[in-house]
C-alpha cells in the first residue's frame, strides 16, 4: 500500500527545494494557484489534478520549487482548500509537514455573496471576519451579511 | 462619543446608548438650543427618505446648525458616474458631520472609513438604521420607565424588516422576553434569533397576534409587503391576520404601548389612533430628540 501511494506521488516529479501543497480538492487547484499568485511564477512549478487519493478520492497537488510561503499567506488557501497539507522540501527530503489553518480574517480574497453589498459595486477591498472556522462562515465587515461555505467565491 | 461614527447599533456600548437616551430626554425638555451655530451638517440621501431626512434636518436646524446636502442621487454627481469614495472625500471638506442614506448595504461603513468627518448612518440598504433603533429604545424607555425585563412583541414582517433586526439585537442587552408573531414565510432570520439564544433569553414564536396582546408591554407592529410573497395566494391568506384593531386591545395591560416605524398602510386600523396606547406618532417625534442628542454628542458640544 505504502509503495503504491509513493508511486502515485511520483507521478509528479520530486522537487529539490521548495513547498509541496498536497491534498487540495481537485476543483480548487487553479484557485489556489491564483490566490498564491503563482500564475506568473518564474521557477519550476508542477501542477496535477484528479490524482487518485485514498483519503479524498481525487486530489490535486502543487509543487513549487524554491518557494517558502509565509504562514499568513499560505493560510489564505484554507478558505478554498481546508484539507490541504504543506510539505517543506529541502534536498529532496521532507523537513516539515503541517496542515493549513483557517485564518481569523480574509482580506480581499473572497467575494461577498450579497449582490447589494457596496464591495460588489465600488472599488473596495473586501474584508471578512471568520466567525465559524469549522463550518466556514464569514461575516462581511461592510454589509454584515454572512457568507457560508457553499457561497464562497474567489474575488 | 466625540468624533465617533455611528454605522451599526453595535458600534455604541450599552452605556453609550443610555447616555444618548438621557441626552435626548434633555433635548425633549428644551428642543431649541443654538449650540451648533458654528457647524455644518451634510445630509446625503442617495435614495429618498422623507421622514428620516426631515427628522435629521429638523434636529440640526433646531440646534442652530446649517444643513447642506441632496435629497436623492439624481441631484448629485452620482449621475455623472462619481464613485461613493470621491463624493464622500469631497463632501468631507464642506461639513463637520455627514448623515448618509444609501441603497447599498455596507455603504455607511465604507463612508465612515473614507470620510475625514464622522458619519451617521441613516440607513444602508437592508442592513442597519441605528438612529431608528435608538429612537425605538427611547420610546420604550420613556413609556415603560426602564428598558429592563420587558415583554416585547414583534409583529408582521420579521424576515426583511431591518428595524426589527436591529431592535431585537439592542434589546438583547436588557433581559427582554421576546414574542415573535409572523406568518411562517416571514419568520425572524436565524442569524438574528441567534443573538436571543446566545443570551439565553426567553422567546415565543407564533402566528397568532391576539394571543400575545395580553402578555406584552410593547407591541411593535410592522407592515407586511405583498411583494415579499412568491405566491400571491399566500399573501391573501395571511394579510388580515396581522392587522391590529381597537377591539383587540381590550385584554391588554394598562402600560401597553403600540409602536410602528411608519409608514403605516393598513396594519393598524385608524380607530386605534385615538387609543392612549397608540404611540407611533409620538415615537416619530422622539426621533428628533434622539438625533439632536447624536449630533450634539458626536460633534463634541455636549458630553
Amino acid at each position: 500500500m505504502e509503495k503504491e501511494i509513493l508511486r502515485k506521488e511520483l507521478q509528479v516529479s520530486a522537487i529539490e527545494n521548495g513547498t509541496v501543497i498536497d491534498h487540495i480538492p481537485s476543483a480548487s487547484v487553479f484557485q489556489v494557484i491564483k490566490i498564491l499568485n503563482l500564475t506568473e511564477y518564474q521557477d519550476q512549478l508542477l501542477i496535477a489534478t484528479n490524482l487518485d487519493s485514498q483519503k479524498m478520492g481525487k486530489k490535486g497537488i502543487i509543487k513549487v520549487s524554491n518557494m517558502f510561503f509565509k504562514s499568513d499567506e499560505i493560510n489564505k488557501i484554507a478558505l478554498f482548500a481546508p484539507t490541504a497539507t504543506l510539505i517543506i522540501i529541502q534536498n529532496f527530503k521532507v523537513v516539515e509537514k503541517k496542515k493549513v489553518e483557517v485564518p481569523d480574517y480574509a482580506e480581499n480574497i473572497v467575494k461577498c455573496f450579497n449582490p447589494n453589498c457596496i464591495t460588489n459595486n465600488e472599488e473596495i477591498s473586501t474584508l471578512f471576519t471568520v466567525i465559524d472556522k469549522k463550518d466556514l462562515k464569514l461575516r462581511c465587515h461592510y454589509c454584515e451579511k454572512i457568507t457560508a461555505r457553499k457561497n464562497i467565491a474567489f474575488r | 462619543m466625540k468624533n465617533k461614527s455611528l454605522v451599526s447599533i453595535n458600534d455604541f456600548t450599552r452605556e453609550e446608548h443610555i447616555r444618548i437616551l438621557e441626552l435626548a430626554g434633555a433635548f425633549e425638555k428644551r428642543p431649541k438650543q443654538r449650540i451648533l451655530e458654528d457647524y455644518v451638517v451634510a445630509t446625503l440621501f442617495f435614495e429618498p427618505s422623507t421622514r428620516t431626512r426631515l427628522s435629521f434636518e429638523s434636529a440640526a436646524t433646531r440646534l442652530g446648525a446649517r444643513v447642506i446636502g441632496f435629497t436623492d442621487s439624481s441631484s448629485s454627481s452620482v449621475t455623472k458616474g462619481e464613485s461613493l469614495r470621491d463624493t464622500i472625500l469631497t463632501v468631507s471638506n464642506y461639513c463637520d458631520i455627514i448623515v448618509m442614506r444609501h441603497p447599498r448595504e455596507g455603504s455607511a461603513r465604507f463612508a465612515s472609513e473614507v470620510a475625514t468627518v464622522p458619519v451617521i448612518n441613516a440607513g444602508d440598504g437592508a442592513n442597519q438604521h441605528p438612529t431608528q433603533t435608538l429612537l425605538d429604545l427611547y420610546s420604550i424607555r420613556k413609556t415603560q420607565g426602564s428598558l429592563d425585563n420587558l415583554n416585547v412583541a414583534f409583529v408582521g414582517d420579521l424576515k426583511y424588516g431591518r428595524t426589527v433586526h436591529s431592535l431585537v439585537q439592542a434589546l438583547c442587552n436588557y433581559n427582554t422576553t421576546f414574542h415573535l408573531v409572523s406568518p411562517l414565510e416571514l419568520k425572524l432570520p436565524s442569524a438574528v434569533k441567534m443573538s436571543i439564544k446566545e443570551r439565553n433569553l426567553e422567546y415565543t414564536q407564533s402566528t397568532d397576534l391576539q394571543e400575545v396582546i395580553s402578555k406584552v408591554d410593547i407591541l411593535y407592529m410592522t407592515r407586511i409587503q405583498k411583494e415579499r410573497f412568491s405566491d400571491p395566494l399566500d399573501y391573501e391568506k395571511v394579510k388580515n391576520a396581522y392587522v391590529l384593531r381597537n377591539s383587540m386591545l381590550d385584554t391588554a395591560k394598562p402600560n401597553l404601548k403600540i409602536l410602528h416605524p411608519l409608514p403605516r398602510v393598513n396594519e393598524i386600523t385608524t380607530d386605534v389612533d385615538n387609543n392612549p396606547k397608540a404611540y407611533y406618532f409620538t415615537q416619530a417625534l422622539n426621533g428628533v430628540f434622539v438625533r439632536q442628542a447624536l449630533l450634539a454628542s458626536i460633534l463634541g458640544v455636549v458630553e
